[in-house]
């Protein structure tokens, strides 16, 4: 395999990559803050919630977990239209990563609510503390001390999610490299390309992951 | 939003759905059965105190990791290829699942492995086993115990992931159903048996592994 | 007459630091040996150089006249063959402070472990004998029993099990009592006595000095990685020769 094409050609595209590199960032990033707050919900919902709406969430959550994540934005793409919600592939594709986002961090911030020791809650409750005032003094911050790093790694997942928006024809990274391979037919490395920017992407995400978790474990 | 639903379309096509779900579930086997040797391998090199062993172990977890999936399917596919490793869809789908689950699997053993008290390994020289006969007596089979959780939610995952294998049209469970839902027009019908029938074997799936983890729990 | 042990001059070092600094000790066949001293003064460790769990930089050691661990070839001192030390260890048997039973086997099965995969017995000579030992220790009844199941004197008295199946000419206790609660301390000191009054040569390190007391035919003391003081228990205990000791022995608890 001769280099010296390969970085003419990469050299042509090299907006048109950037380009399909922002789209990955972008479509990860609306996917993360919208699957995050509507996780947040889920959490809460999962948590406190009175239990008909407990049992709500869980069937959403286990049934979204269960889904393939490309099942997701497939289904999300072909049928959103079908029942008359006109959505373009970007938008609906973006809708399925967020819906998968949430159901992973509504299980996420249940799972540390429900770690905190009770006593802390019946501490809270001694000191005079209403159930509002526990929650945001005492209970959120343990919490979300404990959810922060899996968070900042869920990141890393929608960012490889992103490459099934591929699919249904949202022209990220993933795709924009498929196009051009068909142009160019070397598809060795530019396969190798995307890989490795993703790589650079992911292995930013997971480091900065580790930092966070050093930053937020409580001195003992 | 006149849709009405009506899933005889896709009740006729259902054994292609169930066919596709039966290559579903081999892929899956077949990949966490050779991702499992891999993953054992990469453990135990990655607690080796040779860097020789433990540095070329931790360069495939951190790539593996950090790459899409779909990307190392599409570049075995698609890239390999061109280096002379030809093998055909089956094939190539398998060898990509399994060099992937190997990474998440050998944290998985690493973790498992780091969790078994050294005290046992001492237990085990002080009545003359050799290093061997620990690992293989004593070492393996706790941390295997310990692992399968973890195991089991690796492979539902990994069953989850054929799906990427519609993307070079393998004909698995989703590639099924999309063919359905383009020839039937039913959508919304076709997505929501797919869906179901991925969460069904999840379930079950999980119900499964939790049996098998009661059956080989440690008590304590 | 052979000694059964022979320990001299023994130096061990971690990094910089020197916790055994020269270290004789001898014992006859049929001896009960306590040896006691404050954390740290490298009792635990003595013990553990003598079936090689720790290396050691300098000195011998001798068990039966068989040097452990180590060879001296051409003037240079080199550990010996991994299989050659996993055959030595099986002339002495140790029981650790925590247990240390296999988790995923029962009672029974751990205890046959080694005479399965080491001694090569068959599994019914294997069985037979396991099912002895853990008679003597009073738990046949638990045999199918996991760790688990067990309660902490109960795990100790079958981990004694486990070590004296394999017949050694030599047990190593190390701090056997010291994770267990105060009411099962008891139930395992009365199986070593057992062993003692049946012959079983012994090197027991121990807090309990009412135990030592009354087991042993000589105790040791070792303070900052050197034996301070040895000698009969009844002399020992009751007239110290030593500052350090007599302020060790303040310090204990008699139960």
């Amino acid at each position: 395999m001769e280099l010296g094409p390969f970085l003419n050609e990469l050299w042509i595209v090299r907006y048109i990559l950037l380009e399909g590199l922002w789209r990955t960032v972008s479509i990860s990033l609306l996917a993360i803050v919208a699957g995050s707050l509507l996780g947040v919900l889920v959490g809460l919902a999962l948590t406190y919630g009175a239990l008909p709406l407990r049992w709500l969430m869980r069937g959403y959550t286990d049934f979204i977990r269960g889904t393939p994540v490309l099942v997701l934005v497939l289904a999300s793409y072909y049928m959103l239209s079908t029942i008359g919600l006109q959505l373009n592939p970007f938008e609906a594709g973006v809708l399925a990563l967020a819906v998968f986002c949430s159901s992973h961090v509504g299980e996420m911030l249940r799972g540390a609510l429900q770690a905190i020791p009770r006593g802390q809650t019946e501490a809270a409750k001694v000191i005079g503390l209403t159930f509002h005032q526990a929650f945001i003094y005492v209970l959120a911050p343990q919490a979300i001390r404990h959810v922060l790093p899996t968070w900042v790694n869920t990141a890393a997942e929608m960012v490889k999610a992103s490459t099934l928006l591929s699919i249904i024809g949202v022209g990220e990274l993933l795709l924009t490299t498929q196009e051009i391979i068909s142009r160019t037919f070397m598809s060795l490395p530019f396969y190798f390309f995307a890989g490795a920017l993703y790589f650079v992407v992911n292995y930013g995400i997971e480091r900065f992951g580790k930092y966070v978790e050093r930053r937020t474990t409580i001195p003992s | 939003m006149g849709y009405t639903l009506n899933f005889d379309a896709v009740w006729r096509s259902f054994d292609r759905l169930l066919a596709g779900l039966g290559l579903s579930l081999m892929l899956a086997i077949v990949a966490i059965a050779i991702g499992c040797v891999i993953g054992l391998v990469v453990a135990f090199a990655l607690r080796s105190p040779s860097g020789l062993l433990r540095r070329p172990a931790g360069l495939y977890v951190t790539v593996i990791r950090n790459t899409p999936i779909l990307v190392l399917v599409l570049f075995t596919y698609f890239a390999l290829p061109q280096l002379g490793v030809r093998l055909d869809k089956i094939n190539s789908f398998i060898a990509t699942l399994a060099i992937y689950s190997g990474a998440y699997l050998a944290e998985v053993f690493r973790a498992g492995l780091i969790a078994v008290p050294p005290g046992l390994r001492e237990a085990g020289l002080a009545i003359g086993l050799t290093e061997m006969q620990i690992r293989t007596s004593i070492t393996l089979p706790v941390m295997l115990r310990n692992v399968l959780p973890a195991l089991s939610s690796t492979f539902i995952s990994l069953f989850k992931d054929t799906s990427l294998a519609a993307a070079i049209a393998v004909p698995e469970l989703t590639f099924e159903a999309r063919k359905i839902n383009v020839e039937t027009f039913r959508v919304v019908e076709t997505w929501i048996v797919a869906s179901c029938l991925y969460v069904a074997t999840c379930t079950v799936l999980a119900a499964l592994m939790r049996r098998i983890e009661r059956r080989l729990a440690i008590l304590r | 007459m052979t000694k059964l042990l022979e320990i001299r001059d023994l130096h061990k070092r971690y990094g910089a630091t020197e916790v055994l600094k020269g270290v004789d000790c001898d014992m006859a066949k049929g001896d009960v040996v306590c040896v006691i001293g404050s954390s740290g003064s490298g009792k635990t460790t003595m013990l553990r150089c003598i079936n090689m769990l720790e290396e050691f930089q300098g000195g011998t050691i001798r068990i039966n006249d068989e040097e452990i661990g180590y060879e001296t070839v051409g003037g240079m001192r080199r550990r010996k063959r991994e299989r050659e030390i996993a055959r030595q260890r099986l002339l002495t048997g140790m029981a650790f402070q925590q247990f240390n039973l296999f988790p995923h086997l029962t009672a029974l099965d751990n205890v046959t472990l080694g005479l399965i995969k080491v001694k090569k017995l068959s599994r019914a000579e294997a069985r037979t004998i396991a099912e002895r030992w853990l008679e003597r220790v009073g738990l046949l009844a638990r045999k199918d029993h996991y760790p688990g199941q067990l309660s902490g004197g109960q795990q100790q008295r079958v981990a004694i099990a486990r070590a004296i199946a394999m017949n050694p000419l030599l047990m190593l206790f190390d701090e056997v009592t010291s994770a267990l609660d105060p009411e099962l301390v008891n139930e395992v000191l009365q199986v070593i006595k057992d062993l003692a009054r049946d012959g079983m040569s012994m090197l027991i390190v121990t807090h309990e000095m009412r135990f030592a007391y009354e087991v042993a035919n000589r105790v040791i003391f070792m303070n900052q990685g050197r034996i301070g003081e040895e000698g009969d228990p009844r002399e020992m205990f009751v007239t110290p020769k030593t500052e350090r000791l007599a302020e060790f022995l303040k310090t204990s608890t008699f139960r």
